[in-house]
Parts: structure tokens; sequence; C-alpha cells
């Protein structure tokens, strides 16, 4: 636990985001959590790749790695490889995660690296101006799009449980809760993946408005906490499981008997609940917010040292026995004399 | 000379022992003949003689049975002498089935020797090798030896007693064929017999029955020889430098290469691998050397493999990748990151022939530009080039230097030819190569200001482990400042920045070996200038050709990119030179570019190395079309014509 404070972890960059940028607040959120959880600068490494999330770590007063498009995760996978006692973040946006970088994200994820990755989800293509990404909407009208989006977009927290996350958490930009749901995703070991809706103010400006605005925000937001009951409006609503079509439900809740309405306990451990939080369909259901699942399993790196370790224990290390391994021989003069 | 006096070998009458002999295995691709081919070397090194082997086998794992795509080849040229090439035209020919005699023969020198399992030569198979009539029986032999026998039913025969299935028996008969080897070439059965019962530990009645095969053939080579063309042949072993000695294939050098040179810089390496034939071999021999300080890992494609590696050297281990053509190809974009953001990193290519998936299993060295210019923007970084199994071990520890005392990726280039072959090693003594220790920087400069892009005086860069105490920093892909490295594309910066990175790899040749001469003067006539795996048959060729009063010379470059700086004026010296190398031309126009010299290309892109004759024949063409040739027209063996697509002067 080293102590800093928000200042501690400005770097001397001037910031490049568009004012009025979603990132700005991410930025900051960032900020101030690192001093929460006692985070070291000197053991901290942010990596990202390319587009604008990704110019993150040069804003940040730790060691950074701003690398290639989509590759994050694999930087990330050699650096925690070589040095597991580095705290590594890995900053990616929907275009650079999902789309080039699909791959690596999948499998940093399956692999369970222990990393904080935070998805900059902003459904659009900022840094080349605009064109529609991997997670716009059905009709998103692009430069690349000019009639509108034809394909179905992907969903993030879906797509990382279905590559076998360990942690999903879901926020966004200006949220309040984000620095908590930063930490609890900083408190999982393994892979922890955190989905944050950015506001693109200049090329997808206010597309998450429906729900994330202060006005009406109890009505669309449904935050999740472990051990609690899932409840959204003030208390007067809560989702519950109809047992027939294996699917959640949206019911009134009268005078805060939440238990009498059959609402549901949050269980971050239930890997199906999760699939079924991550995938609600927004407007008849609130956006799930929050820790959706955390459940830890051994890390990618951890697995690899150990094995490494078993492997090495009673082998010699000798180089020069190395070379000489196999069958050999052994000339003196002309003589041969196998050995 | 490796070949010359083989003429004179198995099959032909009189006392001469010969100085060499090429003997080529070949079967179906399920028929073990790589293995066979394997543990003959072996034998043979363990005798003493000097040895080079090819193996040559079809892309398919199991191609169908008895088909001539399927036919699976192991050549070795082994002899009395010292060995530099797997042979030209072998002097015997082991064919498992009639699709190897067919896909084999035209290699096969007039007067050579045929063993063939006659009891394979089926209608059906017959038919798969679109023969027509019985090669066996026709008379169309003629101009070889024949050696026909149902090796199937002696190989059934012999091991009976074990009980053994059909389909499990006749998977012995690559073991009885081994054991006739043995014997015609005089050769201890002991360690064949050892490393059986070590393979098939688990499975004792199928060691024994192997063995029982082994013995069989070599007791069938007793009693053929009374009645047939087979003789048994000694050669004397050749007299080598004294000293412990192993077989070593290319991959195996480059792997511990790479580990004594991890070793020589103090770091531990780490190394990102994806599956690609035939670069593979390297990733799992690393995989068993975790206790060297050894990370090996698999990565989810060519990019990722690249991209951890890099990864791993930001974070302070020496980053490794391997791969061959298509892959490398893939690596690109991060070899221009590590370039950019000036870490070390190796980058071994394993090349294998043509375009896009082109020939995965067969050799070439066509990935010359792609290693010097294919990466976009101006992209330096050194390349160098191993010329033989052992040298690659020398070359894999060349390349970590270079790597971690100029800060930059560096390309080792190797062919699947050097990765498959083997050849016997001399084992170094790891305390004859100067270490190279690695320093990071630890300690801000004055005033507490971090420059991770200020350059010592070779314009290197330090190195700064994430980890150290204030010297936090961030480095990226973006043009930066020369000194802070923070983002900054002013036409200063990039002008500055690009200068830098070019005049730091053009002085990496201020720091290695001038160029030598590997045979002959250092000035005359003809200089054949070559790289990379084509060292044996053009030393060999020049050798004839000199012993013939060709004036000529050879000289093999090991780094390619930067070339070393005596070497323009080392080809001065020379009237002419011809530049063979398995592709169209690439070194050729390095040279060219470099050193604005009239270099002649030879170039051949079969898939298949160089044969010395080719080379031999080439060089006297040369001589011949040259006002004043002194040396007059070189008799080359009819049989061994270069093909016409592998001679352009």
């Amino acid at each position: 636990m080293i102590e800093t404070t928000l200042k501690d972890w400005e770097t001397d960059q001037e910031v490049r985001w568009c004012p009025g940028c979603g990132d700005y607040a991410i930025l900051k959120a960032v900020q101030r959590t690192l001093p929460q959880i006692g985070a070291d600068p000197a053991k901290t490494v942010f990596v990202s790749g390319i587009g604008c999330s990704s110019r993150f770590p040069y804003y940040i007063e730790s060691y950074g790695f701003h690398t290639i498009h989509g590759r994050a995760p694999a930087f990330a996978t050699g650096i925690k490889l070589a040095n597991p006692e580095l705290d590594v973040w890995l900053v990616t946006g929907d275009g650079d995660g999902l789309s080039i970088g699909g791959n690596h994200l999948m499998h940093v994820l399956r692999r369970n690296l222990d990393v904080q990755i935070l998805l900059f989800n902003n459904e659009i293509y900022g840094l080349t101006k605009g064109q529609y990404s991997p997670t716009s909407r059905i009709g998103t009208r692009s430069p690349s799009t000019p009639l509108g989006s034809v394909d179905r977009p992907a969903n993030p927290c879906a797509f990382a449980l279905g590559a076998g996350a360990r942690f999903v958490g879901r926020g966004f930009d200006v949220s309040k809760n984000l620095p908590d749901l930063l930490k609890a995703a900083h408190g999982h070991k393994g892979a922890a993946f955190v989905e944050i809706f950015q506001n693109c103010i200049v090329y997808n400006k206010d597309v998450f408005n429906d729900f994330a605005v202060p006005k009406g925000a109890e009505d669309h937001q449904l935050w999740l906490a472990d051990g609690e009951p899932m409840l959204f409006a003030n208390g007067t609503k809560g989702l519950t499981l109809d047992r027939d079509s294996l699917s959640l439900e949206v019911v009134d809740v009268a005078d805060g008997d939440w238990q009498a309405a059959g609402v549901l306990v949050h269980n971050a451990k239930n890997r199906a609940l999760a699939h079924m939080l991550v995938e609600l369909p927004f407007g008849s259901f609130p956006m799930a917010l929050g820790v959706i699942y955390d459940d830890p399993r051994p890390t990618f790196e951890s697995a690899v040292a150990e094995e490494r370790e078993k492997a090495s224990t009673g082998r010699d290390t000798d180089l020069a026995g190395l070379l000489a391994r196999g069958q050999t021989w052994t000339v003196s003069g002309t003589a041969q004399d196998p050995v | 000379m490796a070949t010359l006096a083989a003429e004179k070998t198995a099959g032909s009458p009189g006392p001469a022992a010969p100085e060499a002999v090429v003997v080529r295995f070949a079967g179906d691709s399920g028929d073990g003949m790589q293995l066979t081919g394997g543990q003959f070397t072996l034998s043979t090194a363990l005798a003493g003689n000097d040895l080079a082997t090819f193996p040559d086998f079809p892309a398919e794992i199991r191609a169908p049975q008895g088909t001539l795509f399927g036919v699976s080849a192991f050549q070795i040229n082994f002899g009395s002498t010292e060995i530099e090439t797997a042979g030209d035209a072998p002097d015997v020919l082991v064919a498992m089935n009639p699709a190897a005699l067919k896909v084999n023969l035209e290699a096969l020198k007039p007067g050579g020797l045929i063993i063939a399992d006659s009891g394979e030569f089926t209608r059906r198979n017959l038919e798969k090798a679109k023969y027509e009539a019985n090669p066996l029986e026709d008379g169309s032999l003629a101009r070889w030896d024949l050696l026909a026998f149902d090796i199937s039913a002696l190989t059934l025969e012999a091991v009976k007693p074990f009980g053994l299935g059909n389909k499990e028996a006749l998977r012995c008969k690559n073991m009885w064929t081994l054991g006739l080897a043995l014997w015609m070439f005089d050769r201890e059965r002991q360690p064949i017999v050892d490393w059986l019962h070590a393979k098939f530990a688990r499975s004792p009645e199928i060691a024994e029955a192997n063995i029982a095969a082994l013995n069989a053939g070599h007791a069938y080579g007793e009693t053929a020889e009374l009645a047939g063309p087979l003789r048994k042949t000694h050669l004397d072993p050749v007299p080598s430098p004294a000293g412990l000695y192993r077989t070593i294939t290319g991959a195996e050098a480059v792997s511990l290469g790479l580990v004594a040179g991890a070793q020589l810089a103090g770091l531990p390496m780490f190394f990102g691998g994806y599956p690609i034939t035939p670069a593979s071999a390297i990733l799992h021999h690393l995989a068993r050397l975790k206790e060297f300080g050894v990370t090996t890992f698999q990565a989810e494609d060519e990019i990722a493999a690249i991209c951890a590696a890099i990864g791993a050297s930001y974070a302070g281990h020496l980053g490794v990748t391997s791969s061959s053509g298509p892959g490398i190809a893939l690596k690109g974009e991060a070899m221009g990151l590590a370039i950019m953001t000036e870490l070390p990193l190796v980058i071994v290519n394993s090349q294998r022939g043509g375009p896009s998936t082109g020939l995965p299993t067969k050799t070439e060295q066509s990935d010359l530009y792609q290693a010097v210019y294919g990466r976009n923007g101006d992209a330096p970084l050194p390349v160098i080039a191993a010329r033989s199994p052992a040298d690659a071990f020398e070359c894999a520890i060349e390349a970590c230097r270079i790597a971690v005392q100029y800060m930059t990726p560096v390309i080792l280039l190797t062919d699947g030819y050097i990765g498959n072959a083997a050849e016997p090693w001399k084992v170094p003594d790891p305390a004859a190569y100067e270490p190279f220790p690695v320093s990071f920087l630890e300690q801000a400069g004055e005033g507490g200001q971090v420059l991770p892009f200020e350059r010592d005086e070779k314009g290197v860069r330090p190195w700064i482990k994430p980890g150290t105490p204030g010297l936090m920093h961030r480095i990226g892909g973006i043009e930066k400042h020369p000194g802070t490295g923070n983002i900054d594309y002013s036409p200063v910066s990039h002008q500055a920045m690009t200068d830098a990175r070019k005049a730091k790899i053009d002085g990496v040749a201020k720091g290695i070996p001038a160029q030598e001469i590997a045979l002959g003067e250092a000035s005359g006539r003809l200089a054949v200038v070559g790289w990379g795996s084509t060292f044996g048959p053009i030393h060999q060729a020049v050798r004839r050709a000199r012993k013939k009063g060709l004036d000529v010379s050879h000289i093999h470059v090991r780094h390619v990119w930067p070339l070393p700086e005596n070497l323009g004026e080392l080809l001065a010296g020379f009237d002419h030179l011809l530049v063979p190398e398995m592709n169209t031309g690439q070194f050729k126009t390095v040279l060219r570019d470099q050193l604005l010299v009239d270099a002649t290309p030879l170039t051949k892109t079969s898939g298949q190395p160089f044969q010395i004759a080719e080379l031999e024949a080439a060089i006297a063409a040369f001589f011949d079309g040259i006002p004043g040739n002194e040396g007059g027209e070189v008799d080359a063996d009819a049989t061994q014509l270069p093909s016409p697509q592998a001679v352009n002067p």
C-alpha cells in the first residue's frame, strides 16, 4: 500500500481528448481510484491499443505502454508473465477490443490473466472520424454506413462471459459509482472485465442518455450488489425469475416487501444469472450495472510460474550440460569413443 | 569433394573404400522413414563419419497410402572427409514402395543401388504410383543395380514370435531396413537397440519386435552379400578436432543458442510462438527448457506471439518470437512498434517456400526482402542469417547480443533445410563466449528528469523496467520527442527520430566482425557470394572449381543487414560476383543497392537445396563466358546437369 493523492497520478501531458468527452470523467474516476487502492505508481502499468481510449496511458503518472491496434491484451500477457508483481491495467475501446482485437480479448479472458480490462464503449470509431463500430446499434448512420448499419451489434459483457471471464462489471463514464466498480475489479484476482459506456460527444452524442442521465436514472439503472435484492425505481420494482420461460421478469414491489414479490437476490458467483443480466434488453428492462459476475479462479501467470517452478525443481541448470545432452561421442586424436 | 568419390560405393566391385556415400531412404509418409533416417544419422555420427542430412517430407501428415504425393524421404551424405551438404545424387536408394521408387529414381546416380521392398509392388500400389508395368520386372531399371526382396514378408517373419497384429508388425519394416543399412555400412546396432528400449519402455513387446526386425535386416545383409550386388562398405572416421561431439539440427541449435544468448545477457528469456511449419520445432525444444529461465507462451496467433514477446522485453526479459514466412508477415506491424519503442527482441524466421502457404515443408531463402525491407515506414532492423545447423547456435547468440546492446529487434534467418537437417557438432564450451550483461537504468538524470529516449554514444536508449521507482514514463508507437519520448509529431522530431533510428542500425556494422573469405583468395576473377543455407553446396562447388584451376573464391555473409563495413572493399577486389540463392535474386538486390556492385544472380526456387553440380556448372559456365578464361571447361557429370530453372547467370 502506497499513499498517493489524485494529483500524483496526473502527468505533465496535455490531455488531447475533445472537450466534453466522456473519457475525461473516466480518467478522473481512475485517478480517484488508484490512491484508494493504495496503488504504487512504480508498479502500475497501463497498457492500451489504438483509438481515443488508448491514449489513456499518457495521462496517468505510472508506467504506460501505448501499443498497436487491438493487441494490448497480448502485450499485457507478456508483461504480466515476465513480472507478475506489476499491477496491469488494460485500456481498450469497442473497436480496438471487439473488432481488430477481438481474438486477443477472448484469449486474455479465457486464460484469466490478472489484469483489469477497461473497455470504453462509445459505439463508434472516434479517432478515425466516426465510422460505425461492432457495438453500434442497427441503423447507425456513419460515413461508412450512410444508409444506416445493418449488422447486429456485439454485446461486450456477453462476449466476456462467453470467453470465460471470471469478473464482469458494467458502468458508465459520469457515474459516481465508477470508482467503486473499478475497486471491485482491481480486488478481483484474475482478468476483470469492465465495460464503461462512454459518451462520444462528437460522433455518437448522447446515445446512452436513456439510462445515463440523472433524470429518470432510478427507473433505468439496476445497480447490482452481491447478496442484495435486485431492486430499482427506488425499491418499487425488482427482477424475478419466471420459472416457465427460465427468464428474468420485472415485478412491482409493494411496500418494500421484495421477498413477497419474489425478487431475486444477486449472487455474483451465479454464472447463469450473469448471462441473463448482461442480455437484458434495455427498455423493457433497466440497464444492469455494477458487479455482474465475480467468481475468481487461479490466474494464468500463477499457473505458468507454478509449472516453471515444478519443471525446474531438481533439474540441472548447467548450460554446458544442456549443450551436451543426447547421445554424444568423444574424439581424441582420431579415435572415436561413443559415450 | 564430398561425393566425388562416391561412384565406387556399395554395389560396385573393387576394394577401394569411398570417401563419401549418399543414401536416401524413401517410403510412404507412414513408413517411418524420417525415424529410420534419424537413427541412421545417429549411428553414422557415432561411427565418427562426418555427415549432413536432408529430410524431405510432404506437407500432409498421413497422405493416402501409396500415392506419389505421400512419399517421404530422408537423405544422408556421410563420409570420411568433411561433409557440408546432404549430397547431390544418391548412391543408394531404399524404396519402400512403388511411389517412393518413382519419385526418387531420377535422382539416383547411374550404377547406384536400388533396394526395394518387392512385397509392396502389388498391382494396386503400382497403379497408385502410375506404373503400367512392374519396374522391378520389366528391365526398366537396368541402369542401376537392383536388389528387390520382400521386406514386408521378411519383417512379418522376424516379428512373428511377438504376436503383433499384421498392421503393427508391418510398422517394424523401417527397423528391418535400418538393420540392413547398418550392416551395409558396418555400424553398431547397440545404440539403436538402446534407443528402442527407451522409446518403447512402456510396451516392451513392441521394443523387442523392432529389435528383432533390426537384427533380421542385419542378418539378411550378411546372407545376401554372397548372392547379389550388396557389399559391406566401411568408411573411416573423419579426422576431427578432439572434443565432445553430438548431432544437432538447426532448430535445436537455434533453441540452445537462444538459451545461451539469454544467459550471456544475464536475462530470463520469454518465447512467444504459434504453431507453424517448419518453425514449431523451436517452440517444442524451448518448452522443455524451463529450468533455464525460459518461459514459453503458445499464443492465440502470430501477432499475439510477437506482442507478448515485446511486452516481456518491455518488462525486462529477453523477448523472442519465431515463425516462418506467413507468420512473420503477420508480425510486421508489431516489429515496427519494437523498432519505434526501441526494445530488444529476437525474431527467428525459419524460411519455407513460396508466397502465401506456398511449400510449407520445403526450403527457400525468399524472405530476405521481407526481413530487410518488409515493414511500413522507415523501419530498419539488423538481419543475420545462419549458414548451417551448427552455425545457427552462433547466430542465435549474435542475435541476442545485438538485440540487447542496440535495443532493437533483430531478425535471425534460417530455413526449412537448416531447421530439419542434422550435422555433427563439436559441443562448445559456454565459458568461451564473452558475456554481454545488460544493465537497466535505475536512476533518473539530473534534476530528476526521466529521459527514456536519451541516447548514448552508439545512439542507444536506456532500458527501463516498469517497477523501477521514480522512472515512470510512457512509450508507444506514436512519433515522439527525441529525449522525453512524449508524443511529438513535429517535423523536427520526426526527422530527428527517423535519422536516429537509422543511424543506430547502420552503426551495428561497427560492432560486427569484418567479412572473411570462406575459401580462396581475397581478390581475383570470381567471388561466389552466398548467405544462409547455401553455404555447403557453394563451398563444395568452389572447392571443386579451384581444384580444376579456376580463380574463384567463396564469400559467405552472415550479417546481411547492415552489411559488414569491409564487404564493399572486399567485393571490389573481384572482377565478377556470382550470387547463388534459393529465391529470384534478393540478396543480389541488397548487394547492388548497398554497394553498387555488379552482382550476377544464380537462382533456384524448386523447394530443394542447390546441388553442388549445379553450382559447379554455373561457375564453369561463368568462366567459359569470360575472355581469358584460365580454367578451361569443367567436365560436369552428365547426370548432374543443372536444372534449367536453377541457372540464370
